[in-house]
C-alpha cells in the first residue's frame, strides 16, 4: 500500500470530508491503488517541458470593474439550509 | 404518428413546419414514451410534463404567428449538470438533492430561445465522475441495449433517453469521455466541441482546465443543428473563447473528398476488443472509399493520457467542489458541534463515495511535498501529449480510431477497481487535455452491442468532424438501429 491510514486520515482532514471507521480499508486500499497508478508518470522524461495549465494558449479576459448584476439575496438564499436577516447561519465560531 | 419517436430532430423540425404535427402532440407522445419506459431505464431524475406541454403549446402559438426560433417546439433533455431555473438541478448528487436553481444555464437559455421543449432533467454520474452512471445517487442508469450492461458515463442517461427514443436529443457534458464513450455504447452520436467553444455559465464545475458542453443525437446532422444554437461567445463565462461560428448544417454539404485522416497506431494495440478493432478498421476503410485519405500517425506520450487525467481532473475537482460547504446551498449534516464539524459531515454524507475519492486524490496531488511529483509532472506529460496531437495535426485534418476499447460491460463488472474503470477513457481523454473537439459516431455492432468510430478534429474545427460522421452515415445505416424493446 503506498498510502497507510494515518496518511488517508490526514487527506480526508485536509479535504474536510469525513470519514467513517467502517469506510477506512476499503479507502486506504483504493486511493493507494489509484496513487500507484498515476505514479507511471514519473517514468516519463518532461526535463525542461513547461508546465501546461491551459488547453489553449490564451490569456483571461478582462471586464470593466463595474456592477452589472442585481443583487438578489433573497432569491439565492431560498437554496440555503439556515438563514435570518439575510444572514447565512453557522455553528458559533468564536465563543 | 405513432412513429415520430423515432424522427431525426432534423425529420421532426420539417414535420412541424409543414404542420403534419404540432409540438403539442410530439411532446405529448414523447412524455408517454417517458412515463412508460423510464421506469425501466433510469434515465431520467426530474419530469417535467407540465413546463414542455405549456412550452409546447407556446412554440404552436410562434409557429401560428410566424415568429418560430430554429428550434421551434422541438423536444430535448438537459443533463442534470445544467442550471434550470425553478426546476431541481441535482448533478447525480445527495449533495444537490435539494437544489432548485435560481438562474438558467446560458446553454439552457439559448436552446429555449430558440424554442426547443424540455421534456426533463437526466440522469448521470455524480457531478459527472464516473465512465458507467453507477455512482449516481439516483441510481444506475440501464442500457436500451441490454438492460444488465451500463450505457457508460458520465452522461449515461441523456445517452440512453436518446438511445431509446424518449427524445430526439439530450445535452450532455465531456471532461474525459463523458459524451462520446456513452455515445458509443448506446449507438448514437456525441459530440464534444473545442474547449471553450460553447458557455459553460451555469453548468456545475468537475474539472475547469477539460469540462466542455456538448450534445448527444443521432445523426451528425442533428448535432451540427443543435451545435449552431449552442457555440459562441458569453461574456458571462471567461474561459469561453469569441471565435467565429460556422453554419454547421450548411458545411455538412462539403464533400470528404481529399481529407487527411491520421490513424494512431498506438490506439490499435492489444487494449483494444479483437472484434472492435475489425469494425473501426472498416468505418475508417468507408471514409477512405467516399474520397479521404489515412494515414498511421505515431502518438508516442498517449499512454501517458489516463494517469495525467487522473492527476489533472481530480486536482481541479477537488477545488471546485470546495464550495460544496453546507452554509449557503446543498446537503447540511444535522446538529453539527462546530463549524469544522458542519464542514466535515455535510461534505461526507453529501458525497458519495467516486466523489470522495477524486476529492481526495485532488488534496494529496496538490498537497506539500506531492505537487511537484504529481501535479506538476502531468502538467508537463499534459503539455507532452498535446504536442503528440499538435504534431499529427500537422498533416492531417482529422484523427480517427475506437472511442472505446469493448462495448458496453455489465452493471457492477468494474466498480470494485477504479483503475479498470479509468481505462475506459484510454481513447478519449487525449483529446480533454489538448482541448480539442472530438465526436463519436456508430460504426457497428460487436456480440449485438453497438461501437463508436472516435474522430478528433484541430482546435474550432468541428466542421470537419461533423461533416465526416454525417458522410458515413449516409452511407450506412448503422444509427437507425434501435434496440428492441424501445421500438
Amino acid at each position: 500500500m503506498s498510502l497507510d491510514k494515518d496518511q488517508v486520515q490526514q487527506i480526508a482532514q485536509l479535504a474536510r470530508l469525513e470519514i467513517k471507521p467502517e469506510e477506512h480499508t476499503e479507502l486506504v486500499e483504493k486511493l493507494s491503488k489509484i496513487v500507484d497508478f498515476v505514479g507511471h508518470l514519473s517514468e516519463a522524461d518532461t526535463d525542461g517541458v513547461i508546465p501546461m495549465a491551459h488547453p489553449l494558449n490564451v490569456a483571461q479576459r478582462l471586464r470593466p470593474d463595474v456592477v452589472t448584476e442585481p443583487n438578489e439575496r433573497n432569491r439565492y438564499q431560498q437554496n440555503a439550509p439556515s438563514v435570518t436577516d439575510g444572514l447565512y447561519l453557522v455553528p458559533k465560531v468564536i465563543e | 404518428m405513432t412513429d415520430l419517436h423515432d424522427k431525426s430532430l432534423t425529420e421532426l423540425a420539417a414535420g412541424l413546419e409543414k404542420g403534419d404535427f404540432s409540438s403539442v402532440e410530439l411532446t405529448q407522445g414523447l412524455l408517454n414514451r417517458i412515463a412508460a419506459h423510464d421506469e425501466t431505464l433510469n434515465a431520467l431524475v426530474t419530469i417535467t410534463s407540465d413546463e414542455a406541454l405549456v412550452a409546447a403549446a407556446q412554440a404552436d402559438a410562434a409557429r401560428a404567428s410566424g415568429d418560430a426560433g430554429v428550434l421551434n417546439g422541438l423536444p430535448i433533455i438537459h443533463k442534470d449538470i445544467f442550471c434550470t431555473r425553478g426546476i431541481k438541478t441535482t448533478c447525480g448528487s445527495k449533495m444537490l438533492d435539494n437544489f432548485i436553481s435560481p438562474y438558467d444555464a446560458t446553454l439552457v437559455e439559448r436552446l429555449g430561445a430558440a424554442g426547443a421543449v424540455v421534456l426533463g432533467k437526466a440522469n448521470m454520474d455524480e457531478f459527472a465522475m464516473g465512465s458507467s452512471n453507477e455512482t449516481s445517487y439516483f441510481g444506475p442508469v440501464r442500457n436500451p441495449w441490454d438492460l444488465e450492461r451500463s450505457p457508460g458515463g458520465s452522461s449515461g442517461g441523456s445517452a440512453a433517453a436518446v438511445a431509446a427514443r424518449l427524445a430526439p436529443a439530450a445535452t450532455a457534458t465531456d471532461t474525459g469521455g463523458s459524451i462520446r464513450q456513452p455515445a458509443a455504447l448506446t449507438n448514437t452520436v456525441g459530440i464534444k466541441p473545442t474547449y471553450g467553444r460553447v458557455s459553460r455559465y451555469g453548468m456545475i464545475a468537475f474539472a475547469s482546465s477539460l469540462d466542455q458542453a456538448g450534445v448527444i443525437t443521432r445523426t451528425a446532422e442533428d448535432a451540427a443543428r443543435l451545435l449552431g444554437v449552442m457555440a459562441g461567445f458569453d461574456e458571462r463565462d471567461s474561459t469561453c473563447l469569441d471565435e467565429p461560428v460556422p453554419d454547421y448544417v450548411a458545411e455538412l454539404g462539403h464533400s470528404i473528398k481529399g481529407l487527411k485522416i491520421g490513424v494512431v497506431r498506438q490506439h490499435f494495440d492489444e487494449g483494444l476488443d479483437a472484434d472492435c478493432s475489425v469494425k473501426v478498421k472498416e468505418a475508417i476503410a468507408a471514409l477512405e472509399s467516399l474520397g479521404a485519405t489515412a494515414v498511421e500517425v505515431d502518438m508516442p506520450n498517449i499512454d501517458l493520457s489516463v494517469p495525467t487525467y487522473y492527476v489533472v481532473a481530480p486536482a481541479e475537482c477537488s477545488s471546485n467542489l470546495s464550495r460544496f460547504d453546507g452554509v449557503r446551498f446543498g446537503h447540511r449534516a444535522e446538529n453539527p458541534e462546530d463549524l469544522h464539524d458542519l464542514y466535515c459531515r455535510s461534505r461526507g454524507e453529501g458525497f458519495g463515495d467516486e466523489v470522495k475519492r477524486r476529492i481526495m486524490t485532488g488534496t494529496y496531488v496538490l498537497s506539500a511535498g506531492y505537487y511537484d511529483a504529481y501535479y506538476l509532472k502531468a502538467q508537463q506529460v499534459r503539455h507532452l501529449i498535446a504536442d503528440d496531437f499538435k504534431r499529427a495535426f500537422a498533416d492531417v485534418d482529422v484523427i480517427a480510431g475506437p472511442t472505446t476499447p469493448t462495448p458496453a460491460f455489465k452493471l457492477g463488472a468494474k466498480t470494485d477497481d477504479p483503475i479498470t474503470m479509468y481505462l475506459n477513457d484510454i481513447y478519449t481523454v487525449g483529446a480533454n487535455l489538448g482541448g480539442f473537439p472530438a465526436l463519436s459516431v456508430p460504426c457497428g455492432f460487436v456480440n449485438d452491442l453497438p461501437i463508436g468510430l472516435h474522430l478528433v478534429g484541430h482546435h474550432f474545427d468541428e466542421s470537419a468532424l461533423l461533416r465526416c460522421a454525417h458522410a458515413y452515415q449516409q452511407e450506412t445505416d448503422w444509427h437507425t438501429a434501435c434496440p428492441e424493446a424501445f421500438k
